[in-house]
């Protein structure tokens, strides 16, 4: 027989491992052709490889080709086998053609190749992981293995694009990579030349078809409903009738959280928030409140965990601003720093600890590090040109230059950082510096300085990142930053500053002189720590025993990638270093930047004015989290997702399933006989369960919340196809069907109440606390579905959860943070005039308290009039509201009593 | 023909008496079978050549080697190149392709009659019976396509003489 091939056709990768593995290659003649010869008769388009067989029949297709080295080799056909086969032929190969052909035709690069194949490779993933077998269709490697690994390895040999979450595929991978057939086929048809020995070949071919015509979408796709084994049903099944009984044992609850031995310690921190900036939306979707669902998370599986964050106090700007309000710099920090801590509060973030940077163990803690780098060479001196201000009278700290970018001549780069490019600059470098304060140009003056030897401590951090990155969470985003940071080449860093409000440098010669905010400022989580407890050490003189999680917006990265690492490894110390460390993209407002100055964008302190609960301000931004790509906010976008999500999805169901158990059932959970469609719908449930599992333990924080609307969808699609309120008035058989679907679907509500605890902690608590959920399950969240509402447990009031948010009040807030609110309003009623921004702020607050007064009374089933008489008021207050801020009064509809 | 209804034709070709159930997944409607003793099939060719197997009827997936080889890769050829083609021009060419191939054959693997001549038929049933005018194809895959009619009592006989 004979062997066609082309330089570059994919399909010789498959075929010529085949051959050497099934040991057919001796009597194999290979002839090399053009990539547009017809050497198959009968077919219009040219096609290679091809094998020619004695009997003069030919075999065009890869996957025939190599079954056919296969069946010589005695090997069976198998249905598993057929059906990797066909997946690959008619899912995997459309995909791939696209990604490949997007990567070596037009030289496209990242998400741009892997996002078409992405899905295939997680099916892959899923697949490997679900079998427990290392191998695709059997204990030995076989026909799928090669055929799918030689479709795979052009684009998989490139290491990044193979995603390192997908760890089954990972090592399914390298070890078909590693055997002797798979390697020569490798060498010979990519020549060492990567995907590129591709090019000649691919570019002869027409476009892939999948590429004409496709509809980018970014809504959410169809679930499908996966298919089950009957081996899933049953273990699903198991796990459902274990109950309680299945539950983790709880962790007793400590003060302080320490570590202990032989389990999972997690210390979790968020970047530290400046003091005197009121954080935005996007600044606390980046770190706060990111961490505080992870930390959540972690506390639900009995882990071990310790949430930190606190004020970061030191540095110019707190001196600026304490001259302007004429208090002292410690004073200023004192107000603001209740400020944050307010707003966290009102968001619900669950720190064990907020701290501040302005403490003793700041000092003694920082100048301890800096005294063992000093003592081992590693800290540096030099003068340093350094801007200064003549008119303002002092040295420029970073922030206060602005210029031009002498990278990327960006027109408002800062003193330290360009925001365009993202490089880090040196504010002397800055092209046509102004001083942020006069806009005078400043000047060079010299000034004596301490200097981070980074480039003497560069292979040491290396080392370090290549034993922790493979294998952990690290967001690509953060891998991305620290390696081309470390391909630039490090440089030595200035750790001093000119200034008075910081932490002293204990050295001769520099008593008037301070640590720079970056040399400190990370080191504040170690004195929070201290300040939490004092045997904070155990934290973090501790890497055997602690995981490091560390969240923070991308800006944030090289500092606790590089910088921070590079002191507490140079300090000798036992540092605990960053196990994990989870960047976001940012978070855009509607269609541009927050931004304080121009009023545009809502901010921490704001979010409780609007009154909008505080879950729905979490549910929405951590619907848009921007993970994996920049994000932004839309008012219109969270009407949509709070009014179809939350209220039609999510609290639909939930409420349903409450209110057939009370109106139904008195109140009682009923008995349960599951049918084979209800132990379906139950494992469909628990593999979901599973999924958001395997998210949140990857810290895809978004995408697990998906599986929570993904699990209360298929609950409203199980009621509405069986219908028990029409089966309850039936005859027996359907009023037990009727109860045994009320029964699931309360139990599933109660599941979901538990995995939405981290992401709307206030609702999850109103759910548990109408169903009456057991303590227990509240607060452990098992890998399986378990029935935590057994036939007879009693239920409390139920009650609805979400309320429609209206077009017209959304439209209010858009404007109110458009930064045009000093602009009256246009569409003032005839003879009313529209307040004043402070009044109709005033009102707004009124109408929420009196909503959450109203709200109150409602729960506690107070007295009917007394309701009334309340709700009166609040109605009172909307229109006033409503005139204040100039809205015409048919607005106001909905309220028409009949 | 929905994948589900084809099966269900397929089963009856066969002999088999207990009547499958089939759900459809995803976009295309791939067919997924449950089994009662194992993991689930996904997948047209997937399912027919179990049924095949389930009915005892092995030779319908070749005999040799090479015969094994012939049929899946006009299995696959059905579900990749039949299948989901809309264009005239793409149907055509199949067509011809086919034609040009059948030229010297009674049959997809040359003298027996295989499971790929029954899905290849029914792949192409649609066309011939909707979109195509005679004379696009010539006497022979006419007449080949006719030969296949795979077992007796098939409601297909009936199509094709009714068609043609």
């Amino acid at each position: 027989m004979r062997l066609f091939v082309s330089e570059g056709a994919p399909g010789s990768l498959p075929v010529l491992a085949a051959a050497g593995r099934a040991q057919g290659r001796a009597e194999l003649l290979v002839s090399t052709v053009g990539p547009e010869e017809c050497v198959v008769p009968f077919l219009t388009r040219p096609r290679v490889p091809v094998l020619q067989l004695d009997s003069g029949n030919y075999l065009f297709s890869t996957s025939a080709i190599c079954r056919y080295f296969f069946l010589l080799s005695g090997w069976e056909q198998d249905d598993l086998t057929n059906q990797w086969l066909e997946w690959e032929a008619t899912e995997l190969q459309p995909a791939l053609s696209t990604a490949l052909y997007y990567l070596v035709v037009q030289g496209k690069k990242g998400e741009d190749v892997l996002g078409p194949v992405r899905r295939a490779l997680m099916h892959i993933d899923h697949s490997l992981s679900r079998r427990s077998s290392p191998f695709l269709a059997g204990e030995t490697e076989s026909l799928a293995d090669i055929v799918l690994w030689g479709a795979l390895y052009p684009l998989l040999q490139d290491p990044s694009y193979l995603p390192e979450e997908l760890g089954a595929l990972h090592s399914w991978f390298q070890t078909l990579s590693s055997q002797e057939p798979c390697q020569r086929a490798a060498e010979t048809v990519l020549k060492q030349q990567g995907v590129l020995a591709l090019r000649p070949y691919l570019q002869k071919q027409p476009q892939p078809c999948s590429l004409e015509g496709r509809v980018v979408s970014n809504e959410p796709e169809e679930e499908e409903l996966a298919t089950l084994s009957e081996e899933e049903i049953a273990v699903a099944v198991a796990a459902w009738e274990k109950g309680l009984e299945g539950l983790p044992p709880l962790r007793p609850q400590q003060n302080p959280v320490l570590p202990v031995a032989g389990e999972r310690n997690v210390l979790i921190t968020s970047a530290l928030p400046y003091v005197n900036n009121v954080p935005h939306l996007g600044n606390i979707i980046g770190c706060v409140l990111s961490a505080d669902v992870f930390a959540r998370y972690c506390r639900l599986r009995q882990w071990n965990t310790l949430y930190l964050c606190g004020t970061d106090e030191y540095g110019t700007a707190t001196e600026t601003k304490a001259l302007e309000e004429g208090l002292t710099p410690q004073e200023i920090c004192d107000k603001y720093h209740a400020v944050h801590a307010d707003i966290y509060r009102w968001f619900n973030i669950s720190f064990d600890f907020f701290g501040r940077t302005t403490t003793a163990q700041q000092t003694k803690i920082t100048q301890d590090i800096f005294q063992r780098l000093l003592a081992r060479g590693f800290v540096l001196q030099d003068t340093v040109e350094q801007l200064r201000c003549e008119q303002c009278a002092r040295f420029l700290a970073d922030r206060f230059v602005e210029g031009v970018c002498p990278f990327c001549g960006y027109e408002e780069a800062r003193g330290d950082q360009c925001d365009k490019c993202g490089k880090l600059i040196n504010a002397i470098e800055l092209k046509k510096p102004q001083c942020k304060v006069c806009r005078s140009c400043p000047v060079v003056r010299s000034s004596q300085h301490l200097f981070l030897d980074l480039p003497k401590l560069g292979t040491r951090v290396e080392e370090w990142l290549e034993r922790t990155l493979p294998g952990s969470d690290w967001t690509p985003n953060a891998r991305f930053i620290t390696r081309s940071w470390l391909r630039d080449g490090l440089k030595p860093r200035c750790i001093t500053r000119d200034l008075k409000w910081g932490t002293p440098v204990p050295l001769e010669g520099f008593e008037d002189k301070v640590f720079y905010v970056w040399f400190d400022a990370t080191i504040g989580y170690l004195s929070i720590t201290a300040n939490y407890t004092d045997q904070w050490e155990k934290w973090w003189k501790n890497p055997e025993q602690v995981s490091l999680y560390q969240f923070m917006a991308k800006d944030n990265v090289p500092f606790h990638g590089i910088v921070f690492p590079s002191s507490a490894l140079g300090a000798e110390d036992n540092y605990t270093l960053v196990s994990h460390l989870i960047a976001t993209e940012y978070l855009n407002y509607e269609d541009g930047k927050f931004s304080k100055s121009r009023g545009v964008g809502v901010f921490g302190d704001m979010a409780q004015d609007t009154g909008i609960p505080a879950d729905i301000w979490r549910f929405y931004l951590l619907y848009i989290r921007p993970e994996g790509q920049d994000s932004a906010f839309s008012w219109t976008d969270m009407l949509f997702k709070n009014n179809s999500e939350l209220l039609n999805n999510l609290g639909n169901f939930i409420n349903r399933a409450g209110m057939f158990v009370s109106k139904f059932f008195g109140g009682f959970v009923p008995e349960m006989l599951l049918t084979s469609d209800d132990q379906r719908l139950l494992t469909h449930v628990a593999l979901e369960l599973q999924h958001y599992h395997q998210l949140l333990e990857k810290v895809r924080i978004r995408d697990a919340l998906r599986s929570i609307l993904t699990i209360s969808r298929h609950g409203n699609q199980y009621i509405q196809v069986n219908e028990p309120w029409k089966r309850i008035k039936g005859g027996e058989a359907d009023r037990q069907r009727a109860g045994t679907v009320t029964g699931l679907a309360v139990n599933i509500a109660a599941l979901l109440s538990v995995m939405l605890q981290p992401y709307m902690p206030t609702v999850s608590a109103a759910i548990q606390a109408q169903l009456q959920l057991p303590p227990p399950a509240c607060r452990a969240l098992p890998t399986g579905f378990l029935c935590t509402l057994p036939a007879g447990h009693q239920i409390g009031t139920v009650s609805p959860l979400f309320q429609k948010l209206e077009n017209d009040q959304i439209e209010s807030l858009k404007q109110r943070f458009s930064g045009g609110q000093a602009k009256a309003s246009p569409k003032t009623a005839a003879g009313l005039t529209a307040a004043g921004p402070q009044q109709v702020q005033a009102l707004m607050e009124d109408v929420a308290k009196q909503g959450d007064t109203v709200r109150e009374l409602k729960a506690q089933k107070a007295d009917k009039n007394q309701i009334a008489a309340e709700v009166a008021k609040l109605l009172d207050l909307k229109k006033q509201l409503a005139l204040a801020e100039g809205r015409p009064l048919e607005t106001l509809k909905g309220k028409k009593k009949k | 023909m929905a994948a589900a209804a084809e099966l269900t034709l397929l089963e009856k070709s066969l002999g088999l008496s207990k009547g499958n159930k089939y759900s459809a997944q995803g976009e295309r409607q791939i067919p997924v079978l449950q089994t009662n003793n194992g993991p689930s099939l996904t997948g047209l060719t997937t399912i027919a050549a179990h049924l095949v197997k389930q009915a005892d009827k092995e030779y319908l997936l070749g005999s040799t080697p090479e015969e094994k080889a012939v049929v899946q890769q006009w299995l696959e050829y059905r579900v990749t190149r039949v299948d989901g083609r809309s264009s005239k021009d793409d149907i055509r060419a199949v067509l011809k392709d086919l034609n040009s191939y059948l030229e010297d054959k009674v049959y997809l693997t040359g003298y027996n009659f295989t499971l790929a001549d029954i899905l290849l038929y029914y792949g192409l049933h649609r066309f011939i019976c909707q979109f195509l005018w005679p004379s696009v194809i010539s006497p022979v895959t006419h007449c080949s396509l006719e030969v296949i009619s795979p077992v007796q009592g098939s409601p297909h006989e009936q199509a094709v003489t009714r068609d043609y």
